[in-house]
């Protein structure tokens, strides 16, 4: 951040000697990486691999009979592609939907900053807080998009009907990260020439070329960033969407991965099941994470 | 020239429609229960500041107070805001400034925290704060969110892109490193530090998992988590109250969104600095 020109490292020589206080400044954060981080994903390593009795006093190794009874569930299968599936169109729609609006804010020749507030705004709101503005919104008989789907005839029932619950909460989700990858979208078009951004302010289908052509493929790093960024938001941080929205629901139509994990966690008691899900759910980001990391060092060539 | 207003108009349009939820919250937060009953007012009523005192003072019936659960966020997301400046920042400090043995190791695990968020290791982190008899207090609310690699990788890019010559100058003027960090490197450090505020308030504040998990005593509950059972509170009566939900969740969703407001202009400066 800042000074960019400046040298990447100080000189040598430019630096202090000692090690009491270094370590004394880093202790604070590695004791809470140790305590918070480090000692609980042991603890699910080794919990996987156990089965404690129904009182809690005992425990016997049991090898990989967890893993084994996790993933040949056919819940467990119903949740992951559910999970792949609403996480892939999710991203898709809010990369797709935030490029378009930014290329569009950008171009414009003056009231950029009013657009950039009138729609970055949502990416401030937690999700369990859009979920209650679209309970409202979509409420039967009650909100304004259930009345004015019911004037379309259709018999509006998201408590009932699992597709319903589906496009619902496929719908909250895109809208609240769709500010997100405006933002991102937002930033990197402002970054480049101005000279370039008039390709986005020409109209019909000369700017769309030079949209397609110019500016898309120069905010390829900007994409690859948000579409590993979209889709863990998608994966992990939507539990709080589904709680308010649906509650997983009706009939599991809405059970992500993360949402299972609370189930069979907190109103089911299965340490050992609950166990093994962390561990699947942090092989995943892990592997996203190191997507990302390749897909950014491919970008900058050292 | 007529194209533009023309993409104006339209994007104004959609702006319109995409605040079309916070809309409805508004209508309903400004009107009396009864009046939402049937088809929307398509405008906002009268009743919003009534409706606020209503929330602030008793509150909907049968759930904690919103006042309450107001302020726990408040504390939640300062707590978690400023202890992830600070930790990041000393340890910024440490590794930019001093050599010492396993600095590389250090770094490198505080680094990779960012690979486990708190959302995939939620159950075995409840399970050892349980096991540490943390749940039920502030300090559970806080401190494991605390640790911070984005804000440790971004200030440790700052200070390395500082001048040596500034360091060279301060010791010739006989500042020790405590010295140094005090009078030049945190100063220098004030708009990073203000940006990341500004993404770590959000983030503190928007908690909904950690915060339902760990506090079952509805003393410690926060706003956000709270707000499934204001909804099932506020829709159990004949005639629900969505006039108080819909005023809470305005609440609730205000001292974040000022906060990047007021922010926003080198928000996205910094985050255009971080993308180069």
């Amino acid at each position: 951040m800042g000074g960019s020109q400046a040298a990447g490292a100080p000189l040598p020589g430019a630096w202090f000697r000692g090690w009491l206080l270094p370590s004394l400044l880093l202790a604070p954060q590695l004791a809470v990486i140790a305590v918070f981080f480090l000692w609980p994903t042991l603890r699910a390593l080794r919990d996987a691999f156990y089965q404690g009795d129904a009182f809690g006093l005992s425990e016997e190794f049991v090898g990989l009979r967890h893993f084994a009874h996790t993933l040949s569930s056919a819940e467990y299968g119903h949740a992951l592609l559910l999970t792949l599936a609403y996480a892939l169109l999710t991203s898709v729609l809010a990369l797709a939907g935030g490029f378009a609006l930014a290329v569009a804010v950008e171009g414009l020749r003056s009231g950029r900053t009013l657009f950039r507030t009138l729609f970055l705004w949502p990416y401030a709101l937690a999700p369990a807080i859009s979920a209650a503005l679209w309970v409202f919104l979509f409420r039967p008989q009650v909100g304004l998009g259930a009345g004015l789907l019911e004037h379309a005839g259709v018999h509006w029932n998201p408590a009932l009907q699992t597709g319903q619950a589906q496009a619902l909460v496929l719908a909250t989700t895109v809208w609240q990260l769709l500010a997100y990858n405006f933002l991102f979208y937002g930033a990197a078009l402002q970054s480049l020439p101005p000279s370039l951004l008039e390709a986005a302010a020409l109209d019909g289908a000369r700017g769309w070329r030079r949209v397609r052509d110019v500016i898309w493929p120069l905010l390829a790093p900007t994409t690859l960033f948000l579409v590993v960024t979209d889709l863990t938001f998608v994966l992990f941080d939507t539990f709080g969407l589904i709680d308010v929205l649906t509650q997983g629901g009706p009939d599991h139509a809405t059970e992500t991965l993360v949402y299972k994990l609370y189930e069979d966690a907190f109103r089911n008691f299965d340490q050992g099941a609950a166990a093994v899900q962390s561990l699947l759910l942090m092989l995943l980001v892990t592997g996203l994470g190191v997507l990302q990391l390749r897909l950014q060092r491919r970008r900058v060539p050292a | 020239m007529k194209r533009q207003w023309l993409r104006r108009s339209a994007l104004l349009l959609q702006a319109l429609l995409l605040a079309l939820p916070l809309y409805a919250a508004l209508i309903a937060a400004s009107h009396a229960p009864g009046d939402l009953l049937g088809r929307l007012p398509w405008l906002p009523g009268n009743r919003l500041l009534a409706n606020l005192r209503t929330v602030l003072g008793a509150g909907l019936p049968g759930s904690p107070s919103v006042l309450r659960m107001l302020g726990n966020s408040l504390v939640m997301a300062l707590g978690i805001a400023l202890g992830k400046l600070m930790l990041a920042t000393l340890s910024a400090y440490a590794v930019v400034y001093f050599r010492f043995p396993l600095r590389r190791t250090a770094f490198v695990l505080i680094l990779s925290s960012l690979m486990l968020p708190l959302e995939v290791r939620f159950y075995p982190t409840f399970q050892v704060s349980a096991g540490l008899h943390l749940l039920n207090s502030y300090g559970v609310l806080i401190v494991p969110l605390i640790a911070s690699a984005t804000a440790t990788f971004l200030l440790r890019q700052f200070f390395a892109s500082m001048p040596p010559s500034l360091l060279d100058a301060a010791r010739m003027d006989g500042a020790g490193p405590l010295q140094f960090f005090l009078h030049s490197a945190l100063p220098l450090a004030r708009t990073p530090l203000a940006a990341l505020f500004v993404l770590e308030f959000v983030y503190g504040w928007n908690q909904y998992l950690w915060p339902l998990l760990t506090t079952t005593d509805a003393r410690y509950a926060t706003v956000v988590m709270g707000m499934q059972g204001l909804i099932n509170a506020g829709t159990s009566f004949a005639l629900p109250r969505w006039d108080l939900v819909m005023t809470t969740a305005l609440l609730a969703l205000l001292p974040p969104l000022l906060v990047l407001l007021l922010a926003q202009r080198w928000f996205i400066r910094g985050l255009t600095d971080i993308e180069k």
